[in-house]
């Protein structure tokens, strides 16, 4: 994986990928997408980083280790699904403030859940292999 | 504000799981934060108890769906007296691993899956949607073997292995059943499930029936598909071996209960001669296969086993008593045989094996520990007034009311036979004198000492307990029988059919004597 365009061009798609992997968590709300296909995009993204530059170097990107990130994104999904018990509604139901509700913050939980719980396993296996 | 005692029990030790994997850097922090959570998970589930004796069913549909379109948890008392012991294993099982997991890498880790694990089992036992079984049966299946394989040597990644692909293959039938039904009936809520699978075609239902009693069965290590349980436990660290012995084949027991009284009805589905069959056969391999074992683990995992085949009998039977049974032995065998496993880790702590060969002398250096084994070893074997006592002469009984005198005469053996076990520990690990080419015994700080003994005694009161205030354990245990026969409250409760399923006691159901 030398190849000088393949690296320079994946820091380029890396960053793209990003991005349209929150459009996706976004759009998901009424449309295919939302966190678990945002989270698995994201994934993509730093797999192709790693294998132009090293684990280490996503690593070192990610300034938290992945399963902070999976841990982080669990919290907050529980979050969304406490919030509704304390106005006095069942588990999971939908808060709303306009537009943006209490699924989104869900739909957030599990975008992070994934990539965190995700990229653990594979910046592992890659480490293990090399 | 009746839906935080139903969603607590599964938030909690997620919570917990997640907090725990946070703090990997300090064993300290973890370990406080492992034990608050699995404290404040006991009294959760106390609360939980409370309230379902005092105002009957408690129902939550999450995301205000109502059933049977939404997802349902249904704590009824079969249910809220499950997650209580699941509670009370999980506070032992946390403190005992504190010192027994301590040197281990990825300490913080196994907390974190041991939480995960008990939310698993926790959701299983309130979830009223049998898909949501599911995915809590995988939830479980997952966290079980994340624990067995955290650096793992090759054994115990060999035993890993098994216990993961005849898992598997339990948890694919089980989603192929639910396709199935889902196909039949066009619904996943066992309690609209119950009226329309009496509409379904005989063969159909008997066919998805026969799918769901397959997959429980490896669960629950039932008799000819239980080759993955003794394959795979002795490797185990103590603690978590003894979580898994309380806890993994429980579930499926109380899945096959609850699918074959609420959904089906097991005389009408057929399997009933052959679930007999199977709960014999299962408690006398168990037993037997225990009996030529030499290693303290392997001996135990065999029993989980033999008494599996007990609480089977109780289903199999199908009369109140009989069910009555299987529950005051499930609430009974998930106390004692954690405790027993909580032992030989500690035994084996001590002298480094769990060998009964290098083992011996514990009797003269720990008298106390003696005495701590034999309750546990006699309530197992069925010495009155001990709570095992109490189960087996329920399913005896109830055995003997309908005329199934060769399934009694097993039962009677198959007890004879554990006090062959148990003796055989005692003799070896206790009484006899520790052998010459064995290892010194390990000396242990108090505090170790300390957080190994306190789960073992108080598993050891609980024992005591329930054999001696058998009679409001009795009580609990036939009211959840006669409400899983006569499951048309919990429809009722679960569908909305009835104005308020609230100020019913639900113990005045069950004042008749034993």
């Amino acid at each position: 994986m030398s190849s000088i365009i393949f690296r320079t061009s994946a820091h380029i798609v890396t960053v793209l990928m990003l991005v349209f992997s929150v459009y996706l968590l976004l759009r998901g709300h009424n449309n295919p997408g939302g966190g678990f296909i945002g989270g698995l995009i994201v994934v993509i993204a730093f797999a192709l980083l790693m294998l132009a530059e090293s684990p280490d170097y996503v690593r070192e990107r990610l300034v938290y280790s992945p399963l902070a990130f999976a841990g982080f994104g669990v919290v907050l999904a529980l979050l969304a699904g406490v919030l509704p018990l304390f106005f006095g509604q069942p588990f999971l139901t939908g808060l709303w403030l306009g537009k943006i509700g209490s699924p989104l913050l869900f739909d957030v939980g599990v975008y992070f859940a994934v990539l965190g719980s995700v990229l653990t396993i594979l910046l592992n296996v890659e480490e293990e292999l090399s | 504000m009746t839906q935080w005692p139903l969603v607590l029990p599964v938030f909690i030790p997620l919570l917990t799981a997640t907090a725990c994997a946070f703090s990997f850097r300090s064993h300290k922090l973890s370990s406080v934060i492992s034990w608050a959570g699995a404290l404040a998970n006991l009294c959760v589930a106390l609360l939980l108890i409370q309230r379902v004796i005092s105002q009957g069913l408690l129902v939550t549909a999450f995301g205000d769906w109502q059933a049977p379109f939404g997802i349902v948890f249904v704590a009824d008392l079969l249910s809220a007296s499950m997650v209580l012991i699941t509670a009370i294993i999980g506070v032992a099982i946390v403190l005992y691993s504190t010192t027994d997991l301590r040197s281990k890498p990825f300490y913080a880790i196994y907390h974190s899956f041991i939480h995960v694990l008990l939310a698993g089992v926790m959701g299983s036992f309130l979830t009223g949607d049998i898909f949501n079984l599911y995915v809590f049966f995988e939830v479980m299946l997952i966290t079980s073997f994340g624990l067995m394989v955290i650096n793992a040597n090759r054994q115990q990644v060999d035993g890993a292995v098994k216990y993961v692909v005849l898992n598997l293959i339990s948890t694919m039938v089980f989603l192929l059943a639910i396709g199935l039904l889902y196909g039949a009936t066009g619904t996943l809520n066992m309690a609209d499930l119950n009226a329309k699978v009496a509409l379904l075609p005989e063969t159909t239902m008997m066919l998805i029936a026969g799918l769901f009693l397959f997959g429980f069965a490896i669960k629950a290590s039932a008799f000819p598909v239980f080759s993955w349980l003794p394959a795979s436990y002795h490797h185990l660290p103590s603690a978590i071996v003894a979580l898994y012995a309380a806890l993994l084949t429980k579930v499926g027991v109380y899945a096959l209960i609850r699918v074959f009284t609420v959904v089906f009805d097991l005389v009408d589905s057929g399997y009933q001669p052959l679930l007999i069959i199977i709960a014999g056969l299962t408690m006398l391999t168990g037993v037997l296969g225990a009996a030529s074992q030499f290693n303290i683990k392997r001996i135990l995992s065999f029993h989980i086993i033999s008494q599996i085949g007990y609480m089977l009998m109780g289903l199999a039977i199908y009369t109140p008593l009989a069910i009555t049974g299987a529950i005051f032995y499930i609430i009974h065998h998930i106390i004692v045989k954690a405790n027993l496993f909580l032992i030989g880790g500690f035994l084996q702590r001590r002298q480094g094996s769990d060998n009964l060969r290098e083992l011996g002398g514990a009797y003269q250096s720990m008298p106390w520990l003696a005495l701590l084994f034999l309750i546990p070893a006699f309530s197992l074997a069925g010495f009155p007034p001990l709570s095992g006592f109490w189960g087996k002469f329920l399913v005896i009984k109830a055995s003997l009311q309908t005329d199934a005198y060769l399934l009694a005469a097993t039962a009677l053996f198959v007890s004879l036979m554990t006090i062959y076990s148990m003796t055989k520990i005692w003799a070896e690990a206790f009484w006899k004198p520790l052998p010459d080419n064995a290892a010194a015994p390990i000396a242990l700080t108090r505090l170790e000492n300390c957080l190994y003994i306190v789960p073992i005694v108080a598993l050891a009161v609980i024992t005591i307990l329930i054999g001696l205030l058998a009679e409001p354990v009795y009580q609990l245990a036939e009211t959840s029988a006669i409400n899983l026969l006569n499951p048309e409250r919990y429809i009722n409760a679960v569908l909305g059919n009835m104005p308020e399923p609230g100020q019913i006691s639900v113990l005045a159901a069950g004042e008749s004597q034993p």
